[in-house]
């Protein structure tokens, strides 16, 4: 969807143009409809005894939309903290470390909640 | 600065010590400052937009707990259950229902900026409006999702 001149014109200081923009947006939206999800689970479950919530969490309609609440929430919170990073991070090294140090906080909590319900999806 | 206009300036050695002070005087100067977020008054808008950014690194780390009860969960009944005691401990149940406010707070706030990205919304009185409704919104949102919680209980 992008000319050559935006290309090689259009992306900005950040040399990624307006893809950190609309994947937040986009994320946001499909977050409004999982949150609501999310906190319906965990509302539902609380105080419930260890067979309950593996009972729920091996549903696999129910870990299906988890799946996707962390998929969604995590990337979009990914994109969030990494412009916290560069509003007050000024001096490139440490700005540097701190992205990557985002980049990997974000997807190892990821794939450690994925597996997690992936786990109580098939094994219970 | 035009340095090259003034007599002598394309002397080395002079126009280096010119240079040397002038720097010298400049950070002596008392040079003013754009104002600052501590000189406001707070406006609802204002405070929202900076909650929003304060929920939203909240968020971040408290998406921890929500792995961590995952992996319990999946670890076996012994360790879910002693994770299930220190979450539903006093502590743990105001932390989640920190958790709570913030995520519904970001959450409203963000619906906000939606409609701010599309255009709509920008009125003075209608914004600050908003701004207090989000607020108003979150706490009493939240207040339902625990009243709820312990309801069905």
């Amino acid at each position: 969807m992008r000319t050559p001149l935006s290309k090689v014109r259009g992306l900005g200081s950040a040399k990624d143009g307006t893809g950190h923009f609309w994947h937040q947006r986009l994320t946001s939206l499909a977050n409004i409809p999982l949150v609501v999800f999310f906190v319906w689970q965990l509302v539902s479950l609380n105080g419930e005894t260890y067979s309950a919530v593996i009972d729920r969490m091996s549903s696999p309609l129910v870990s299906a939309v988890m799946l996707l609440v962390v998929i969604s929430g995590i990337y979009h919170m990914k994109l969030g903290m990494q412009v916290i990073i560069e509003d007050y991070i000024h001096g490139e090294t440490s700005k540097l470390f701190l992205l990557i140090c985002n980049t990997f906080f974000s997807i190892a909590v990821g794939v450690i909640c994925a597996i997690a319900i992936l786990k109580l999806c098939f094994v219970g | 600065m035009r340095l090259s206009a003034r007599p002598g300036a394309l002397n080395g050695v002079r126009h280096l010590e010119e240079i040397k002070q002038m720097s010298d005087v400049d950070s002596q100067v008392k040079r003013p400052l754009s104002p600052h977020l501590s000189i406001y008054k707070p406006v609802p808008t204002m405070v929202v937009s900076i909650l929003h950014r304060i929920t939203g690194a909240a968020l971040y780390f408290g998406v921890l707990l929500f792995a961590w009860w995952l992996i319990a969960a999946a670890s076996g009944e012994a360790y879910f259950n002693y994770v299930n005691a220190i979450m539903g401990s006093f502590i743990g149940r105001l932390v989640l229902f920190g958790f709570t406010w913030a995520l519904v707070q970001h959450m409203l706030g963000g619906i906000k900026h939606l409609f701010w990205d599309l255009g709509y919304g920008f009125d003075k009185k209608f914004s600050i409006r908003i701004a207090l409704l989000t607020l108003i919104g979150s706490v009493a949102i939240t207040g339902m999702i625990w009243l709820v919680a312990y309801a069905i209980r």
